[in-house]
């Protein structure tokens, strides 16, 4: 009987909790990708309620919000390339930027983006890049080139993880051919195609949520990886090297979307600016250990993620933007991918 | 219906006659709400025109089968010849998935019969024992048998350091691992029905084959095997039509290198393909391969009750 009070009790404080609360937010976020402290940070400032879902690929985010879910979250945070498909397809709201105290807070190189011109719509949650990290007992050379990965030395042979994504993998194998993205062009479609079927016999494992894993348990000796997450395996304890490699890598941009149809558009938008107060955008950068896109961070910083080699790329290294393509040659790349794993 | 049916009044058929529509209600609305309904909703898919990344245009179009039967190279425009990729991949799904069950019903049937022929007492203690594992979520003991069997796991360090072997048996991202994943998810989907039929069979008859001079052989065959034998085909097909559409065992412990039919569903809404209607006209075309298999079964259940 005292369970069954105390239980009442509990739901009855929960409902009045809630009636009491300023509002509600919902978020749509990538795994593993925010400290919860900073989550209940914002839900006290605000008196906000504040619940989230997470995705583990952009494609999946987008397939989610098409199959119905758009309407129920009030941000999300696609990636660059993704950003510019959900606008293209409508699903965002705009804003302007005296919506936001913060807005000025935005470094300047991330304010006038390809992918949303004049952050219409979005502000920068974390940018970094995809390359891949090297076990440094297993590979003694220096290791400069993505030939690493798809052209192998014999130590590495078999111990290769590549990322389960189409847009990545193929994308750095043709930055490794020094081939354009979004190619229709026959010869160059069909070397790409030739290069991953070949590649492939060398590669252990496809994985994109146990590339951190694997190269700190030590089943992969090599294995592509974003940045942060390579500087969160050397502090597991992996004795691993990120590359910059000479042919080029993969830069990207995570961003704060304001959904369509988000119910709580306010909330939203007030979660947006606390994301930019450089302090907060710090909290961030120190958990996930990407870089902020926020002036003012610096002195927020553990130093030990200011000062990681991943974060500090060499001036020189060449790095692109994945690309969205049409849909004409969208299928081809798909075709490659699908033979590619058959 | 405990209380309230008044005895003697007439027999069962009489009593619930005018309720007859209203007490099929429940099985017609769950059959329709989680049956029918979603399998017409796939079957539609699969006839419509995709959109470009993900959701459909509402056109009827025949693209779907026509990509998985179909090979236009990779540039679409070469004279169609059948497509074995698709094929392939069932083909592989439906090869791992039948040795899964074959693995399970050599090791599953001895099981069952052991613990069929203890004294009662301690049946329950061995049934409780068999279904202990499967308390704790498939994907946890995924990932647990992934972290047992890698190159630095337990088991090759064991045998390392005893000696036994000079490297690591790399188990880990091959078939054999798949297999072995199948095998431990569905076990005791083929133990608890082989074990259901074992214990109804009456010993008795065993001794009355062997009176009548029958060896050990003749009794398996010809005594005890058609009557597990229900027992037998339903613990095949519980192992068989999950380990088909499996795919966590593929991912984490064969590497996720080759598509398996569950993956290659998957990759058609989540992954950059975004093409709804092939993705259903896979799962429509899978869940026709069950349907076969299910009236094999069926039809194999009839000639049993026949005899």
């Amino acid at each position: 009987m005292k369970k069954l009070l105390a239980s009442t009790a509990l739901i009855f404080v929960g409902l009045t909790g809630a009636a009491q609360a300023e509002g509600k937010l919902s978020i749509y976020h990538w795994f593993e990708y925010i400290p919860q402290e900073l989550l209940d940070k914002f839900s006290q400032e605000y008196d906000v309620e504040v619940t989230m879902d997470t995705f583990d690929s952009n494609e999946a985010l987008l397939a989610s919000l098409k199959a119905g879910k758009l309407g129920s979250y009030d941000v999300a945070v696609p990636g660059d390339y993704m950003v510019k498909i959900m606008k293209d397809e409508g699903m965002l709201d705009t804003f302007a930027p005296s919506d936001l105290s913060n807005f000025n807070n935005i470094e300047e190189k991330w304010l006038d983006v390809g992918f949303d011109p004049g952050r219409g719509s979005s502000i920068p949650y974390q940018w970094g890049s995809t390359s891949f990290a090297v076990n440094k007992d297993v590979y003694s050379g220096k290791p400069d080139s993505l030939a690493l990965i798809f052209d192998p030395p014999a130590e590495l042979k078999g111990k290769i993880n590549v990322l389960d994504t189409a847009g990545e993998t193929l994308t750095l194998a043709s930055l490794y051919l020094g081939i354009p993205q979004c190619t229709s062009d026959r010869e160059q479609l069909k070397e790409l195609n030739a290069l991953v079927q070949k590649a492939k016999a060398d590669w252990a494992s496809f994985g994109s949520d146990v590339a951190k894993d694997v190269l700190v348990s030590g089943d992969a000796a090599a294995g592509m990886i974003w940045s942060g997450f390579s500087a969160k395996a050397r502090q597991e304890g992996a004795n691993i090297e990120y590359v910059f490699p000479k042919e080029g890598m993969i830069v990207w941009m995570d961003n704060v979307v304001l959904l369509k149809d988000a119910p709580n558009r306010e909330n939203a938008l007030k979660f947006m600016n606390f994301l930019l107060e450089p302090e907060n955008a710090a909290a961030v950068t120190n958990y996930a250990q990407y870089s902020a896109g926020v002036k003012g961070v610096q002195e927020f910083l553990a130093p030990e993620v200011a000062n990681s080699p991943e974060s500090n790329p060499p001036a020189d290294v060449k790095a692109e933007f994945v690309q969205a393509c049409t849909e004409d040659v969208q299928v081809l790349y798909d075709a490659v991918w699908t033979n590619l794993k058959k | 219906m405990a209380a309230g049916a008044p005895m003697g009044a007439g027999t069962t058929s009489d009593i619930y006659k005018g309720d007859a529509a209203r007490l099929m209600m429940p099985t017609w609305l769950i059959i329709g709400i989680f049956l029918l309904a979603p399998v017409i909703m796939m079957g539609v898919y699969s006839f419509l025109t995709k959109e470009f990344r993900g959701g459909v245009v509402w056109e009827f179009s025949f693209a779907a089968y026509d990509q998985f039967f179909f090979d236009r190279g990779l540039f679409g425009d070469d004279p169609p010849t059948l497509e074995w990729t698709y094929i392939g991949i069932f083909w592989r799904s439906i090869w791992q998935a039948g040795l899964a069950t074959i693995m399970c019903l050599l090791i599953g049937f001895p099981t069952a019969w052991f613990i069929a022929t203890r004294d009662p007492k301690s049946r329950s203690i061995w049934l409780f024992l068999i279904t202990i594992p499967y308390w704790v979520n498939l994907l946890i003991r995924t990932v647990s048998m992934k972290f047992l069997i890698r190159d630095t796991g337990p088991l090759n360090e064991f045998l390392l350091a005893a000696g036994v072997i000079d490297t690591p048996l790399g188990l880990i991202n091959t078939d054999f691992a798949v297999q072995l994943g199948l095998f431990y998810s569905y076990l005791p989907f083929m133990v608890l029905p082989i074990y259901a039929a074992v214990e109804r069979y009456d010993f008795a008859l065993s001794e009355a084959a062997s009176d009548l001079y029958a060896g050990t052989w003749t009794i398996l065959r010809l005594v005890i095997f058609p009557v597990v034998k229900p027992g037998i085909i339903a613990g095949c097909i519980l192992v068989f039509v999950p380990s088909l559409g499996a795919f966590l065992a593929p991912d984490l412990l064969g590497g996720a290198k080759t598509f398996m039919i569950g993956s290659l569903i998957e990759e058609q809404f989540k992954g950059s393909a975004g093409n709804w209607p092939f993705g259903a006209a896979a799962a429509m075309i899978l869940l026709t391969l069950v349907l076969v298999i299910l009236l094999i079964y069926a039809r194999a259940q009839n000639k049993v009750e026949d005899r």
